[in-house]
């Protein structure tokens, strides 16, 4: 069970919390003229790093907030 | 009103507080909106997370960075349209949950996972968590302890039931 470290509401169990996946994919900016394989890559494909990753969760069962942060893959230990 | 049922109505073990008015306010912190229902209540919409402020008869719940639930009184009709703002979210969300007072420490820690110690969690904090695999607003109203769950009202039953299981392992280890 991870303790993950909400900006509002404090340290809560993994429990409370759903994942969101990688942190910072932006939106294309000019997104009409995207290739099939460009709109792929912005859908589909994400880091899987060994190490820290940025990444999004939700407290769907606090606080309802988003909020970013970094996360080890390795160690599961939050960084920020 | 023989509409209003309470889903613990002469429910054994578990003190219920039925038909708390409760009001859901969204509103920008720091505007003008957040300060004139704030004059209106009597008291500062808190902006530290996970507190309460009372104003009077009414308490403010601070949910998040914009969202604040005012609970007053059962009959506290007036409190949506004392509230109403044009650039806020003003909605009465009285029916949504209910409110089962809670006098023991120990209890609520069979099935909650935050740190309930006077240290830790004390009168006037409230969080939002779950117990026993519900989703309850945990609010602390007195340091004897006394604890209130706003619970779903479809929840209820199970976590009255749930409370009242818990009371007879807690009796029995002493």
């Amino acid at each position: 069970m991870l303790l993950i470290s909400c900006p509002w509401c404090g340290e809560r169990e993994e429990t409370e919390f759903h994942y969101g996946g990688q942190a910072f994919v932006a939106y294309p900016a000019d997104p009409e003229s995207l290739s099939d394989e460009e709109w792929a890559q912005y859908v589909f494909f994400r880091d899987n790093p060994k190490g820290a990753f940025a990444e999004r969760w939700v407290h769907s069962a606090g606080c309802r907030r988003w909020f970013n942060t970094v996360r080890d893959t390795v160690t599961n230990e939050f960084q920020s | 009103m023989s509409l209003r049922r309470s889903p613990l109505a002469g429910y054994p073990g578990i003190t219920e507080i039925p038909f708390l008015t409760m009001v859901n306010v969204r509103v920008r912190p720091t505007g003008d909106a957040a300060a004139r229902i704030s004059e209106r209540l009597g008291g500062p919409l808190p902006v530290v997370p996970n507190s309460v402020v009372d104003a009077g008869s009414r308490h403010i719940l601070m949910l998040g960075p914009d969202e604040w639930l005012v609970v007053g009184p059962d009959g506290d009709t007036g409190l949506p349209d004392l509230l109403r703002e044009p650039s806020a979210s003003v909605v009465d969300v009285s029916a949504n949950r209910t409110t089962i007072e809670v006098r023991s420490r120990d209890l609520l820690e069979h099935g909650c996972t935050l740190d309930l110690h006077p240290r830790a969690f004390h009168a006037g904090r409230c969080a939002q968590t779950m117990i026993a695999r519900t989703q309850v607003i945990l609010w602390q109203t007195s340091d004897e302890p006394v604890y209130r769950l706003l619970v779903r009202g479809s929840f209820a039953t199970y976590l009255a039931d749930w409370l009242s299981d818990a009371t007879g392992s807690t009796s029995s280890t002493g």
